[in-house]
């Protein structure tokens, strides 16, 4: 039995790879940017999966929502906590190249799978016979599932109100208590 | 029917979900708890990807498209209580939560 080593399933075994390294990265990580970019890795490399697995419309949201929004939030949210505090003392000091260089190279790996499975004329015929395109996927969504989209807006609108909520500043909060502890004991200031 | 067994997808799906499902166990910081939660969901969205690839139904894909809602109200939830927990206490450790006494 002789294997194929240009096959949607190596392609397939090699993004799966990188994608569990990444993960295992991210998770034994020590500083919090750095397993950020790790964690990027693992969804561009779960990305690919999708695509060679026949989904290229669910490869495309990963891409966008997964790697483009979620993952900025995330950045956002490691810019507020101020984590010189607390993370980056007991981290090694940033040593230039050797930060990067491993998510770049999983991630130009990724790359190069995807440039090969795209210049590939054969796999591009397998992969266009068995596609479940976006409109199969839009027309469920707006039929049958009508229901579970319409969850779907209230729990976004939900995240959307509790995250308002809780990262208020703290100061109007403080007001607010002050005024009630006034109004309960009006002698005391 | 693609030219991946449905049972190496589930296997890369369930190593993944088991990576993430470690790191939750063991890191301490809850931002790493946070981002170990995200790598669990994708692998939940891998094993719905395959098997609708597998059956050539769409039905996978919309249950994906659900799970990316629910990681982003989950994701903005979850950061605006830990930006609130850095405010209280300084640190994202989740031991110093234990004065809740839940």
């Amino acid at each position: 039995m002789n294997i194929d080593f240009a096959s949607i399933e190596m392609l397939f075994y090699l993004a799966g790879a990188v994608a569990v390294i990444a993960s295992l990265k991210v998770v034994t990580q020590k500083n919090t940017v750095h397993a950020l970019l790790y964690l990027v890795v693992s969804l561009l490399a779960v990305a690919v999966c999708f695509y060679l697995l026949g989904a290229p419309f669910a490869a495309g949201l990963e891409v966008i929502v997964y790697a483009g929004a979620i993952l900025v939030l995330f950045v956002f949210a490691v810019m507020m906590f101020g984590l010189s505090v607390d993370e980056t003392l007991h981290a090694p000091q940033s040593r230039g190249v050797a930060v990067w260089v491993g998510p770049m190279l999983l991630a130009s790996l990724l790359l190069l799978e995807l440039l090969f499975a795209i210049d590939s004329i054969d796999i591009q015929q397998k992969l266009t016979a068995n596609i479940v395109d976006a409109r199969q996927v839009g027309k469920l969504l707006y039929g049958s599932y009508l229901l579970a989209v319409e969850i779907a807006s209230f729990l976004l609108l939900a995240g959307l109100v509790a995250g308002y909520h809780y990262a208020k500043p703290d100061s109007d909060m403080h007001s607010v208590l002050h005024s009630q502890h006034k109004k309960n004991n009006p002698r005391s200031s | 029917m693609t030219a991946i067994p449905l049972a190496h997808v589930l296997m890369l799906a369930s190593i993944l979900f088991a990576i993430g499902f470690m790191g939750v166990i063991v890191r301490k910081n809850t931002l790493f708890m946070l981002m170990s939660l995200e790598v669990m969901l994708n692998a939940v969205g891998v094993a719905f990807i395959g098997a609708g690839s597998y059956w050539q139904q769409a039905d996978g894909q919309v249950m994906f498209i659900l799970i990316l809602t629910l990681a982003a109200a989950e994701v903005a939830v979850g950061l605006a209580l830990l930006i609130r927990l850095q405010h209280k206490y300084q640190s994202l450790d989740i031991d110093k939560l234990n004065s809740m006494q839940g």
